[in-house]
């Protein structure tokens, strides 16, 4: 150990550390500083900076001990004496801030930044946080909230946030309303698992195969039970129940028995003093691997010979969607494209990686800490491998530093309640990057051939789409996903005639599952570029030929869904089309000052289903409870990943409720005090949660009113709940004194609704297969450089239909995000294996966009409101993430002239093609 | 496990740890790449030389522009003596990460890594760089200037024994009169986090306009930064026309060894963007040596 004396923030102190200590590290296990976040351990994502004497440094391999006698500031020393620094209100008011994971990094890089220049441009912005990564933002509104910021620091004005035109709003739906958490959040105080640390607890440590095919002969880990300061080493034979978990088939063993299937596989797990034994012993456990050949391609794995990845064939799902007579439709076409397309598999990258603590009760109950996704489906899982009723296993849920779909699947929930259930004590379990990049499913690679047809003025007659998705070596959500793939294959159109058939397939991957856009991101890259070809190729305007098959009311879709309400894909077709032509430029061009670039637009449309939708049961139960302060609280096991789901729910119930916004708590995720629900995921929360606070808030207004009536005599219609009081013809009484009396008359002032959505079918029997849609248009600019093939994109004109916009600001950050990760989908990203074999192991090997790719956007909002909604609204989650992709792809063609029909954009590849391409030219001509 | 981290404050001391402890322990600057890669390669002690006293700063001395080992990419591009001598140097250092690695890896790390692309390397190759490696023996210290190509034996291979040796100090004679520097890169915006073809070059002009000296230095074009004497001979005596550009551009794929990385470019593709990079660089040395673009 060394002594090691800083000041940090302002105050000296001290402290005996480890010479191979980081100062990351020191910030926040000595000195307790939590607000200063680890996501990567290679100074690539920046979110852990803090500065040394006044400038930046990337703390998570910054030496602690070079920072003796040092300056530290912390994201905990920005507010001073309660009051936020002008960059943390900034953050606030723009919507900077959602998962709140990296925000600390982004505050005290853009902190170092204002401190040097106080008025810094938009370039300046970029270049100075070039290496400060954030997933959810997109960076608009970072860059928007730095710039407000230095304006306040210089003494001006504010600059108020750019927000979207929507609907004149009610009380508190509709309104730009701040995140509840989101002080908590600039400040450092908020607390995701890793920042809690329980007496007496262990660190977890999880030994992966390694190689991603092998039976298992042997396995012996005495050794290293025998190293000091090791507690517990749990293989198969230590789980006591169901041996394998998953969410919709149980595929993926908890600890692996028979066969290892992919790099990531679990093969033990050890639980010791500190984190650095536990890895010491992962490395003294011994397994005998006798190696099986590998299969790392989808149509490969599907050829009669191919190596089994399960036993029951390496189909895991063959998905089907049929309407009219495709021959017929082929025969009536006058044009037929045909084209084969490929996207990549790509990485969620939430900054936050997966953490789990389990910890045992007095009376023997198992808690599992963790930021997830779908709680009940942890609970249900956790209880099977530990061979318990459901109840005797509480799933308490912490902030999420992004989830984007990735936090659906069990990570180390089990084996930490294994580890606690064997050492009696609480044990963590936090992935390194290198092992969450590994480990967790990722977006689904998806092969395509797609054949279209149309007539001569642009109308679809048919399509044929056949799709392949690798899903890696265990199922997760990888049937649901390619599912969506297949029914959305076709785009947001009309097609009198298709067919599609789909196959999710077995391979020895990393495991593809749920990821933003779920399957949709895919599809829509490949139809949308087919009918882009089409347009070319029959000189039809790229806007028009999407006009006129876009699905309108009384369209049918390809499942045989009659439309019947809330589709704006026109009014967003037609808000593109005039923001468009207010830009004034041709849909290529050059500029004279830039001799070696070419700038071109790209146009794609998009739809997404909010919703689980096929006939699954939809359901989300919420609990509204009146306190006697004149408060609320509302309660449901349902994930805020960083969307905003507390604001909404809490303006919801503020809305129904008649009580200020502030006044409204919203508990999330406690499987013991919240009801359930159901999963974050396909973009329902807001639609089906919403639906059930509104109804339950509902439901308790009108068990208050009846007490407010006899309180005020009055008619129980004619009251007003409103600013926290129940109004009737000048008379009033507080919201709170009504709580009270209900109290004293032994009303109950706490209840649930459970909600259901609407029903649905299941793919192949017609009728609804979901209960709502929403819809996107969007427009990109790229700029190509002729001379190099780099491509950038400079501008996204966006309009989604989102029913209705609740929160216009937290819609906005949606909006963004999605667009920015999309962009990333067609740009920068590429999860890549070889034979099985992770390439991309730490983030130094996986781009994701940087502030420096952010595009200017121009959004808008087109709210067709969908009858059953909440006040309107449908999904938003995921829509805004879709078109992006395809309208840069069909951007670069339109500059080019060649066809991106692999994903992501290779600008040595397109390089190439074009070289190639004006060889030809050259040769014909 | 870490044993030590030490900072001593003197480069006596420095060299003097490194001989004491034998090969347990090796130099470390910013540690940007060191402690990455540390799972690989940990050394027991780590002798942290960014805090040296006197090679903390940039100065000029005997007419050379000189760098100590602790000088951070950061501190680089903020030098008013490199933007104005060495301004490869300062557009090469300006390139690599963000501020949180500038402000912290230095240049001497950057030659140690003994990268073929590295960006300032190949920038300070191309400015005629030096460095200074320094020893302990006997009971004392030892100093040598070697030129900066003996630094580099292999791909991530340096000469230099980082448990035996220090880089104390880099220098280069800063750019004069009709004479300017310039760097270019392309990155891949996917997979690794390496630019895929750097160039560097150095050039003077006489009066009439014609390169009187050129010195061009480029990567990854072989096992170690590549210097491409034939394409700089070939310059001599010319004025940089395009027919110039032109066919310095095939002397110089002519003189190279491109080769295909996976996950990161094709040969062909460096083929192609090679030319365009020795373009780039040099009409941005004639426009600075006229005085149109004096910084970066």
């Amino acid at each position: 150990m060394a002594k090691l004396t800083l000041t940090i923030n302002g105050e000296v102190r001290s402290a005996e550390v480890p010479p191979g200590a980081f100062l990351a590290d020191v910030l926040r296990e000595t000195f307790g500083l939590t607000g200063t976040k680890i996501g990567c351990n290679e100074a690539e994502c920046g979110i852990c900076t803090v500065l040394v004497d006044g400038v930046p440094v990337n703390s998570c391999i910054y030496p602690a001990l070079k920072a003796n006698g040092a300056h530290v500031q912390t994201v905990e020393g920005l507010a001073q004496n309660g009051k936020l620094h002008p960059l943390q209100q900034a953050f606030i008011d723009h919507g900077a801030v959602q998962c709140g994971f990296c925000t600390p990094g982004l505050l005290m890089t853009a902190k170092a930044l204002l401190d040097q220049n106080p008025n810094p441009t938009e370039d300046d912005i970029k270049h100075a946080l070039k290496d400060t990564y954030c997933r959810c933002t997109g960076y608009v509104s970072v860059i928007n909230a730095i710039r407000d910021a230095a304006a306040r620091l210089r003494g001006e004005p504010p600059i108020p946030p750019s927000l979207p035109h929507t609907k004149e709003p009610l009380r508190f739906v509709g309104r730009p309303l701040p995140r509840p958490d989101a002080v908590a959040k600039v400040t450092g105080a908020a607390k995701y698992t890793d920042d809690y640390v329980f007496p007496n607890m262990l660190h977890g440590a999880t030994l992966r195969a390694g190689i991603p095919h092998a039976r298992i002969k042997r396995i012996d880990t005495s050794k290293a039970k025998a190293l000091p300061g090791v507690v517990a080493v749990l293989t198969h034979e230590d789980v006591p129940g169901r041996k394998n978990h998953g969410l919709v088939y149980e595929d993926w063993p908890v600890l692996c028995y028979d066969k290892v299937r992919y790099v990531g596989d679990a093969v033990a797990i050890v639980a010791a003093e500190t984190r650095a034994i536990a890895e010491q012993a992962l490395k003294l456990i011994e397994v005998e691997y006798e190696p099986l050949p590998v299969v790392d391609d989808p149509v490969a794995a599907l050829a009669p010979d191919a190596p089994k990845v399960h036993e029951q064939g390496n189909l895991l799902k063959h998905i089907h969607v049929e309407k009219g007579d495709i021959d017929q439709g082929f025969a009536e076409a006058d044009v037929i494209v045909e084209g084969e397309y490929q996207t990549a598999t790509t990485e969620h990258a939430f900054l936050e990686p997966e953490c789990s603590i389990g910890r045992v009760t007095e009376d023997g109950r198992i808690e599992v800490y963790v930021g997830s996704q779908i709680p009940y489906a942890d609970r249900r899982q956790v209880a099977n491998a530990l061979g318990v009723p459901e109840d005797r296993v509480r799933i308490i849920g912490m902030l999420i530093g992004g989830g984007f779909g990735g936090k659906e699947d069990i990570a180390g929930q089990i084996h930490a309640a294994l580890l606690a259930k064997a050492t009696g004590r609480p044990v963590k379990i936090l992935y390194r990057r290198s092992e969450s990049l590994i480990f967790h499913p990722k977006r689904h690679a998806v092969k395509f051939k797609v054949k279209v047809g149309a007539k001569r003025d642009g109308t679809f007659t048919a399509m044929r789409i056949e799709l392949w998705g690798d899903t890696g070596a265990y199922a997760s959500l990888g049937d649901k996903v390619m599912t969506r793939a297949a029914t959305h294959a076709s785009g947001p159109y009309e097609v009198p005639h298709v067919k599609i058939d789909c196959y999710a397939v077995y391979t020895n991957n990393v495991p593809a599952g749920a990821f933003r856009g779920f399957g949709v991101t895919q599809s829509a890259f490949a139809i949308e570029s087919a009918i882009d070809e089409l347009a070319h190729r029959l000189g039809i305007s790229p806007i028009e030929i999407r006009r006129k098959n876009a699905l309108r009311v009384g369209s049918v879709t390809n499942t045989g869904a009659v439309i019947r309400e809330s589709v704006g894909l026109l009014e967003c077709i037609a808000r593109v089309e005039q923001a468009l032509q207010a830009e004034g430029t041709p849909w290529v061009f050059r500029k004279p000052d830039k001799p070696n670039k070419v700038y071109a637009w790209g146009f794609a449309a998009a739809y997404k289903n909010t919703g689980l939708g096929g006939g699954a049961p939809d359901r989300s139960e919420v609990e509204v409870e009146a306190f006697e302060d004149g408060s609320a609280e509302v309660r449901t096991s349902a994930a805020e990943i960083g969307q905003g789901l507390v604001g909404v729910l809490a303006s919801i119930a503020a809305e129904e409720l008649g009580v200020p916004y502030e006044r409204v708590r919203v508990l999330l995720s406690d499987t013991d005090l919240t009801p359930d629900g159901g999963p974050t995921t396909a973009s329902r929360q807001t639609y089906v949660t919403g639906n059930a606070a509104r109804l339950a808030s509902i439901k308790l207004r009108e068990r208050l009113a009846s007490v407010a009536a006899e309180m005020l005599d009055v008619p129980v219609d004619h009251l007003r709940f409103e600013d926290g009081y129940v109004r009737c013809n000048g008379k009033a009484v507080s919201f709170a004194e009504v709580v009270r009396q209900a109290h004293a008359e032994g009303i109950h002032t706490r209840l649930s609704h459970l909600y259901e959505a609407p029903k649905t079918q299941p793919l192949g029997t017609g009728g609804d297969m979901h209960f709502a849609f929403s819809y996107a248009a969007q427009a990109a600019l790229v700029e190509v450089d002729l001379e190099t093939g780099e491509v950038n994109c400079l501008k996204v004109i966006s309009a989604t239909d989102v029913g209705r916009a609740i929160n216009p600001l937290a819609l906005q950050g949606q909006i963004e995000g999605g667009i920015v990760m999309c962009l990333g989908n067609a740009l920068t990203e590429e999860f890549i294996q070889e034979k099985g074999i992770p390439y991309t192991n730490r983030f130094a090997r996986y781009k994701m966009p940087s502030i420096r790719h952010t595009p200017q956007i121009v959004s808008f909002i087109v709210e067709d409101p969908a009858a059953e909604g909440p006040y309107g609204a449908k999904g938003v989650g995921e829509i805004s993430s879709i078109p992006t992709t395809p309208a840069i792809t069909n951007a670069i063609f339109a500059a080019t002239g060649v066809r991106v029909r692999k994903l992501p954009v290779d600008q040595d590849a397109l390089l190439r093609a074009m070289r190639a391409q004006k060889a030809e030219l050259a040769g014909s001509g | 496990m870490r044993e030590a981290y030490l900072i001593p404050d003197t480069l006596e001391a420095a060299a003097a740890l490194l001989a004491e402890h034998g090969g347990r322990a090796r130099v470390v600057g910013g540690g940007t790449d060191y402690f990455v890669d540390e799972a690989h390669n940990g050394a027991p002690i780590l002798i942290d030389v960014t805090r040296l006293r006197g090679l903390r700063e940039i100065r000029e001395a005997e007419g050379y522009v000189l760098i100590g080992c602790g000088v951070t990419h950061a501190q680089i591009v903020a030098s008013p003596l490199i933007q104005r001598g060495g301004t490869a140097l300062v557009e090469a250092c300006g390139q690599i990460g963000g501020p949180q690695v500038r402000n912290v890896a230095t240049l001497a790390g950057n030659i140690a890594h003994a990268l073929p692309a590295a960006d300032g390397t190949l920038a300070l190759l191309a400015l005629g760089g030096e460095i200074q490696v320094a020893w302990h023996a006997d009971g004392a210290l030892h100093t040598e200037w070697w030129p900066l190509a003996r630094a580099f034996k292999g791909p991530g291979q340096s000469a230099v024994d980082s448990t035996r040796q220090i880089i104390a100090a880099m220098r280069f004679k800063p750019t004069g009169a009709n004479e300017a520097s310039a760097f270019a890169r392309v990155m891949r915006p996917q997979g690794v986090a390496l630019p895929i073809m750097g160039l560097a070059a150095r050039v003077q002009f006489d009066a009439e306009g014609r390169i009187a000296a050129a010195s061009i230095a480029t990567g990854p074009a072989g096992p170690v930064p590549f210097r491409a004497l034939q394409t700089e001979a070939f310059l001599i005596g010319r004025t940089l026309s395009e027919v110039t550009l032109n066919e310095a551009a095939q002397v110089l794929l002519q003189e190279v060894h491109l080769r295909t990385s996976p996950h990161r470019a094709t040969a062909e593709y460096r083929r192609e963007v090679l030319p365009v990079l020795l373009r780039r660089a040099l009409t941005r040395c004639a426009a600075r040596a006229r005085g149109e673009l004096i910084t970066a």
